[in-house]
């Protein structure tokens, strides 16, 4: 299956927007941030930053709506648009789901958790990012991540 | 192929993972230490040192494969996180889970 990555240039700020659409396949994953991430500019992000921070977050986000959004449904997309500023990069990851709350989500580092298979993804990216928020739904996540 | 397993002189079993550790591999990894375990292995080393990244599925599979073992009455140790990844496990308090060297020489003089 071939990911078709969208690019294009923003107008009011001289940034750059990134569409990617892809199948809700797990496979296509680790391919769909590969895509992403050597596509970037060399800034905003530092390389250290891009390499680890951004990729990781993709993943999370990017597998989440997979399998907790669209249950794994091959005809369902999940959509990914990524906007490059000058100080900063968005992440807007969103799903055909019913949405979930995140304040709902156990503590995965609760000594009763630990041992859990699942259940580290959005604490994780709470730490990857430095901002992170969803719609009234549920269904899409937004990431911020600052210059640096 | 993105591990590489192989026994050391002791008979230790030691996985390599190259580049990541994700949604989309992690199964690959479980399969290959479910079968050294099932082939009577007990002992493993997973060397990270040629990892990049490793999302909050590939934390998982850990978890699962070092219970797994455990219950065989065996030993799993990891090595060669880098910085981000060590990170990783100390805020998911992993690193109470796991044995961690810093080098997979280290986690093998371990046992």
């Amino acid at each position: 299956m071939t990911l078709r990555l969208a690019l294009q240039r923003l107008a009011r700020d001289s940034g750059l927007e990134l569409l990617l659409d892809v199948p809700s396949d797990l496979e296509l994953v680790g391919p769909a941030v590969e895509l992403i991430v050597e596509s970037f500019p060399p800034r905003p992000l530092s390389p250290h930053r891009l390499s680890f921070n951004l990729r990781t977050a993709l993943a999370e986000a990017l597998s989440n709506a997979i399998a907790y959004g669209n249950r794994h449904d091959r005809s369902k997309l999940v959509h990914v648009r990524v906007v490059v500023a000058v100080d900063h990069i968005q992440v807007h990851v969103s799903d055909h789901g019913e949405g979930f709350d995140p304040s709902t989500v156990p503590d995965p580092t609760l000594p009763e958790n630990r041992e859990r298979e699942d259940g580290r993804g959005l604490f994780v990216l709470r730490h990857l990012v430095d901002d992170v928020c969803f719609n009234e739904k549920g269904n899409a996540i937004c990431l911020t991540l600052r210059a640096g | 192929m993105s591990f590489n397993l192989h026994k050391d002189k002791r008979g230790i079993t030691v996985v390599a993972v190259d580049g990541q550790l994700i949604v989309g591999n992690r199964q690959e990894l479980k399969q290959a230490v479910l079968d050294a375990l099932e082939g009577g292995a007990r002992k493993f080393v997973i060397d990270f040192t040629r990892t990049g990244y490793i999302d909050s599925s590939g934390l998982g599979v850990l978890v699962s494969l070092s219970k797994k073992i455990r219950e065989q009455g065996g030993e799993l140790r990891l090595a060669g996180l880098n910085e981000d990844l060590q990170t990783l496990f100390e805020l998911t308090k992993l690193d109470t889970l796991f044995a961690i060297a810093k080098t997979p020489e280290e986690a093998l003089g371990a046992f």
